[in-house]
């Protein structure tokens, strides 16, 4: 079997003195879809911190395959409240993730601009491509974001809640579209609250809470004890009361 | 109009202020942009509290005014960047306080020298007068700075100001990116203050900003507007205090605005008649 593309082995990391993130070792393997669950405070999000080295574990060690390059990594971040209002057009969106691989260069190719319009017409945003971004409804600001993410990347994609915040339709829709990226090799990563569908769409479930509480397939973790719990809503009583 | 026009540049401490004011109104607009969208306007103020500060100390130690303002804005700028991103102040804090501090400072300082004088007055709300020839050397010295690296990291000052993580993620030294618009932004506000006055230069920084986001779609055309509207907003504020015997500051500022009402206006027009349509 090829070696892993992310091996986190025993990766533990503490906000002034208040820890974050113990032991937690996984692997992640090309063409996976790892979900990284858990409740609010859990740790997701500074996994994901670390997964995009952004900052460094105190402990343990995340390797990365030697062909993954920083700069190679497509994310799909969170939005702010300030980008809900920005006046860019989609396109100078989507292309901003062109970036990463301009280095010193100050403009775009005609080979930049075309992966960008490649990326619009398969997220099917490409008639959007001159409309203002904050004139757009949430799902499709989550398209424009998804396909600016796919200019920065081939191999590895990562998702912070994908999701929050949209509508049942836009949700499903979004999460086809991410089973579409993934059929064309890219591995995808993603953190999310909506475990009950996120569990159609994953291979490899990462259960949290401060330290790993499951690691497996998806098919497992649903007949795993902790997972039925989850997914029916009970576990961790005092967040859902 | 005319002759009032070719009389006003007849003199050469207009023609000074006017060339100072453009340039100082072109840059100010450019930085605007992205400050303004990144929830940084008050920047801009609180530096220009912190200018007047080091320029009460100038006074006092009868130092050229730029020598000490310069680098003391400068190092207020890195200081708010740092402390907002610390995040144990937050960023409106750290300016509310530093803003204070500088202006408290400012005014013990003058109280004990020179005593408060037309020149405080000055330094507070601008004067005309204030322009000299190396203000104009330092001033067009600074807008050839700020265009050319405004037009070298365009993109990238774009992809910083949407979204800090994601440029961080991708690996776009974001940090490099904030410092350098807020050196730029302290050079803009230090050379700006004496025309426009320690508490309006700020408006220089947000209106053409806010007044262009009103009609335009996309980032560049934005910064276009902001640009022009800037220019043209400060040509006419200049004229308009040479023909009523205004305060230049204030003027400048009310006719942006006029400008700004005139921006709403027409886009509150275009949302109602989206949503009749």
């Amino acid at each position: 079997m090829a070696e892993p593309l992310i091996r986190c082995r025993d990766v533990s990391f503490a906000y002034d003195g208040v820890i974050a993130l113990r032991g937690v070792s996984f692997d992640v393997n090309a063409g996976d879809s790892l979900c990284v669950v858990g409740e609010n405070g859990s740790g997701k999000s500074t996994l994901m911190t670390l997964l995009l080295r952004l900052k460094s574990p105190q402990s343990g060690s995340i390797e990365f395959d030697g062909a993954l390059r920083a700069d190679e990594v497509g994310y799909l971040p969170q939005q702010t409240a300030a980008q809900k209002d920005f006046p860019a057009s989609v396109r100078e969106v989507v292309l901003s993730g062109r970036l990463s691989s301009r280095q010193w260069q100050p403009f775009y190719t005609r080979a930049d601009r075309a992966m960008a319009e490649r990326n619009m017409d398969r997220l099917g945003i490409l008639d959007l491509a001159n409309r203002c971004y904050r004139e757009l409804s949430g799902g499709q600001q989550q398209r424009a974001l998804l396909a600016r993410a796919l200019c920065a990347t081939k191999t590895l994609l990562l998702l912070d809640e994908p999701v929050a915040g949209l509508d049942p339709l836009a949700t499903s829709d979004l999460y086809e579209l991410i089973d579409s990226i993934r059929a064309d090799g890219v591995t995808i990563i993603m953190v999310s609250h909506d475990v009950q569908s996120v569990i159609k769409h994953a291979t490899s479930i990462l259960h949290l809470r401060v330290e790993p509480l499951f690691f497996g397939g998806a098919d497992e973790y649903a007949a795993s004890a902790i997972g039925s719990r989850f997914l029916a809503g009970k576990e961790g009583e005092g967040h859902y009361a | 109009m005319l002759s009032a026009l070719s009389e006003m540049f007849s003199y050469a401490f207009l023609t000074r202020a006017v060339v100072v004011g453009l340039l100082v109104s072109l840059c100010a607009a450019l930085l605007g942009v992205s400050l303004v969208l990144k929830r940084y306007s008050m920047i801009g103020d609180g530096l220009s509290h912190v200018g007047f500060g080091s320029l009460a100390i100038a006074t006092a130690m009868h130092a050229a005014p730029l020598a000490v303002s310069i680098p003391i804005v400068i190092l207020a700028a890195f200081l708010l960047l740092r402390i907002s991103a610390s995040s144990k102040i937050k960023g409106d804090a750290a300016i509310a306080l530093l803003s204070t501090s500088s202006l408290a400072i400012g005014v013990v300082v003058i109280s004990l020298t020179t005593g408060m004088n037309t020149d405080v007055c000055n330094y507070l709300f601008g004067s005309i007068l204030a322009m000299n020839r190396t203000d104009v050397y330092l001033s067009v010295g600074l807008a050839v700075v700020v265009l050319a690296l405004f037009a070298l990291f365009y993109n990238k000052i774009l992809a910083v100001t949407f979204d800090e993580t994601f440029a961080r993620a991708t690996g776009v030294p974001a940090g490099a990116y904030n410092m350098l618009i807020a050196m730029l932004t302290a050079l803009t506000i230090t050379l700006g203050m004496r025309m426009m006055g320690a508490l309006l230069i700020s408006s220089l920084i947000v209106f053409p900003a806010l007044t262009s986001m009103r009609l335009c779609k996309s980032f560049k055309s934005v910064t276009i507007c902001a640009a022009v509207a800037s220019s043209v907003c400060f040509f006419l504020g200049v004229v308009g205090s040479y023909l009523y015997a205004t305060p230049t500051g204030a003027s400048v500022v009310l006719v942006n605005i006029a400008l700004f009402a005139i921006f709403w206006g027409v886009s509150m027009y275009q949302t109602r008649r989206r949503a009749a349509a």
